[in-house]
């Protein structure tokens, strides 16, 4: 059986998603082919460019994109940017991205459903980034929302999967793919998450700065992959403490 | 104090055309501190808004002594993942001068995960240069004789063209400080034009009422930028001896009026090399500090000019800051502040610009001229007989498109908008 990752009822055999930004626009096309990325997420504040350097230009025929909201300040904002986004052709999926934090660019949970809500009715394929937390994840389910995408660390800061605990629980708890957003610094971590049972990875700085951009993106694809068959393969035990006894302490029952 | 006035008599220039009571009046203001007004007292009409953050910045300033720190400290605040206000005192101190290149590297790391290799380019386009003011080292004082001009609506639709063509996007809109000859009302229709060209509009004009920044902000402003000069109060009355400028404490908190009024990021700078350095960038960070502290959503940058040389008075320089001492500047800067944006003038050489792009400007000007009407001049050769003079001497003259290929070519992503207006 092959193993799809569903969004909105569009179908994905990569569960890479790779970000655009901070980067060479140049660069863009050899990163999604050697990332294997299906979908790629631009910031639209980008994309809204005059001039021959729009990044749109860029991006290979095929790859979905996933628009993202940054800029936002609150849900009317955002509701704003995404339907400005469809109406420049950028298609149906929205990333939703608010933030009135300058410094850690911390999403507004708030917010981000009451903006999710509006535009799931509008009919777009709505992935809100969150920050992880049970409740809002229930609510954005409720709103309509494709995904949730809960942030593993600050954007940009590289730290890992310092959310991990409660991105577990997301993962247990709510039926919509879980994507982790943010904060993935390494494949090594891209890994980890996957092997939590995370339906995808996204990343973008991790790769941005790197010194081979392309081949970063490579690097976290076949994490990505890797991560991927062994969450499905079901990994084997591991013991917290101690070894296993081959002489148990309740062996005497009979 | 006469001391002070003796340090900045370099600062003084007579024209030969000014009227004998007005150079009367000029020397007085000059020389007789009971001839200017208090510096710290709010004129008719000024707002006063309710923020404690002039207070929180002028006590610390006060209480900094930089020779206190040592190597120790200076160590400590660079194997810190988080600067606390202590360690940004420490790197700025003469303490850290011998840890340059290492406050580059950290610098450098922390504006890749911030901003990645992205720099930023816009032009400043001047519309007015009259000025109601005496600021004693600026080419727009009124007693400098200069060629005025403000542009009329129609040449600044020109001037927004001939920019607009080169494929910029972003503009910084600035003017003389003066209500009289270029007021809001003429300052919100010349945006209005802008608007039409430009995808991100910012403004340097003199500092305003919440109701005049919000109807701005109406007209198509979202970003705010006002320099402080220096943090001194004492200092600063000696420089500014007359004019709306003069009034400290209404200048400091343009940038918090201009938040509240709904715009959404605020520029802010001392002019390093009128007053203790050090102090005065310790202080342009604390007010950066703060405010993040009480606006989080709000976009803040940095600028760090030098003082530069201006028409009739090519004695005028940056005194004790040279650029080791601007770098160190900025890199504490960019470890203290890692979501702030840093914008690096044309006041400043080319090399230079070059080397700090790489390390933490996330923003540069180029296509650069600061004086009136003369884009076309600049960008075609063609000679516009009333262009208006310039505020000060620009060091890096490069056009928009060499500056981007410069950019490039060191290996860094030119970004000319990155921007919805919502």
């Amino acid at each position: 059986m092959e193993d799809k990752l569903i969004l909105g009822g569009h179908e994905f055999t990569s569960r890479f998603i790779l970000g655009s930004g901070k980067y060479n626009i140049n660069l863009i096309k050899a990163a999604v082919e050697q990332g294997g990325a299906q979908i790629i997420t631009l910031a639209l504040r980008r994309a809204n460019t005059q001039q021959s350097e729009s990044i749109l230009d860029h991006i290979p025929e095929g790859v979905t994109l996933l628009p993202n909201t940054s800029g936002a300040r609150n849900a009317d904002e955002a509701v704003r940017i995404a339907r400005l986004s469809r109406a420049m052709g950028c298609g149906d999926f929205v990333k939703v991205e608010i933030m009135h934090d300058a410094k850690y660019l911390l999403p507004d949970n708030y917010e981000t459903v009451r903006a999710t809500e509006t535009l799931a009715a509008e009919g777009f394929v709505v992935l809100p980034y969150m920050y992880p937390d049970l409740n809002i994840a229930r609510d954005l389910q409720s709103a309509g929302a494709a995904a949730v995408m809960p942030l593993a660390a600050p954007i940009g800061s590289n730290k890992g999967l310092a959310t991990k605990d409660f991105i577990q629980i997301l993962i247990d708890e709510i039926d919509l793919p879980v994507i982790v957003d943010a904060g993935i610094g390494r494949p090594s971590q891209a890994c980890e998450a996957m092997e939590m049972g995370a339906a995808a990875v996204m990343a973008n700085t991790a790769i941005a700065t790197a010194g081979d951009v392309p081949a970063m993106a490579g690097a976290f694809r076949q994490a990505v992959e890797a991560g991927r068959t062994a969450y499905i393969t079901g990994m084997g035990r591991v013991l917290a403490r101690g070894g296993s006894a081959s002489d148990p302490l309740t062996g005497f029952l009979r | 104090m006469a001391d002070i006035n003796e340090e900045n008599s370099v600062y003084f220039v007579d024209s030969d055309e000014l009227p004998p009571a007005a150079l009367e009046r000029k020397h007085r203001l000059e020389t007789d501190p009971s001839s200017r007004t208090n510096h710290m007292e709010y004129l008719p009409g000024m707002e006063i808004i309710d923020s404690d953050v002039k207070d929180l910045v002028l006590k610390a300033v006060d209480k900094y002594d930089y020779n206190s720190y040592t190597a120790r400290d200076v160590e400590n605040a660079l194997s810190k993942e988080n600067c606390s206000v202590e360690d940004f005192k420490a790197l700025l101190s003469p303490a850290a001068a011998p840890y340059l290149e290492q406050m580059a590297r950290k610098a450098e790391r922390i504006t890749a995960e911030h901003f990645g290799n992205t720099v930023y380019i816009f032009t400043p386009v001047y519309i007015a240069n009259y000025c109601q003011n005496y600021c004693v080292y600026c080419g727009f004082n009124c007693y400098n004789n200069i060629r005025r001009k403000r542009l009329s609506f129609e040449e600044i639709e020109h001037e927004m063209q001939v920019i607009a063509k080169t494929g910029m996007e972003e503009i910084l809109m600035l003017t003389g400080e003066s209500r009289k000859y270029s007021d809001v009302e003429y300052i919100g229709e010349a945006v209005k034009i802008a608007k039409k060209y430009f995808r991100n509009i910012g403004i340097e004009i003199y500092p305003v009422n919440t109701d005049e920044y919000r109807y701005l902000h109406e007209c198509g402003v979202d970003y705010v930028t006002v320099f402080q000069e220096t943090y001194n109060t004492e200092k600063y009355e000696t420089l500014h001896l007359m004019g709306h400028k003069r009034v400290w404490p209404y200048r400091f908190d343009s940038q918090e009026r201009a938040l509240n009024a709904g715009m959404r990021g605020a520029g802010f700078s001392a002019l390093l090399g009128l007053d203790d350095f050090r102090k005065d960038a310790l202080a342009t960070a604390l007010h950066v500090y703060h405010l993040n502290r009480r606006y989080p959503h709000a976009e803040l940058s940095l600028s760090c000019p030098r003082l530069r040389p201006i028409i009739n008075n090519e004695k005028i320089n940056p005194r004790d800051v040279g650029e080791k001492e601007l770098c160190q500047v900025l890199c504490a800067y960019r470890i203290f502040l890692p979501f702030a944006g840093i914008t690096v003038s044309s006041r400043e050489s080319r090399q230079f610009r070059d080397g700090i792009a790489k390390i933490c400007a996330t923003k540069v000007s180029a296509g650069v001229s600061t004086g009136i009407g003369d884009h076309e001049e600049k960008y075609t050769g063609s000679q516009e007989d009333d262009a208006g003079d310039e505020q000060f001497e620009i060091n890096d003259s490069r056009t928009f498109r060499s500056m981007y290929d410069d950019m490039e070519r060191g290996g860094l992503q030119p970004v000319l908008n990155d921007y919805i207006y919502v």
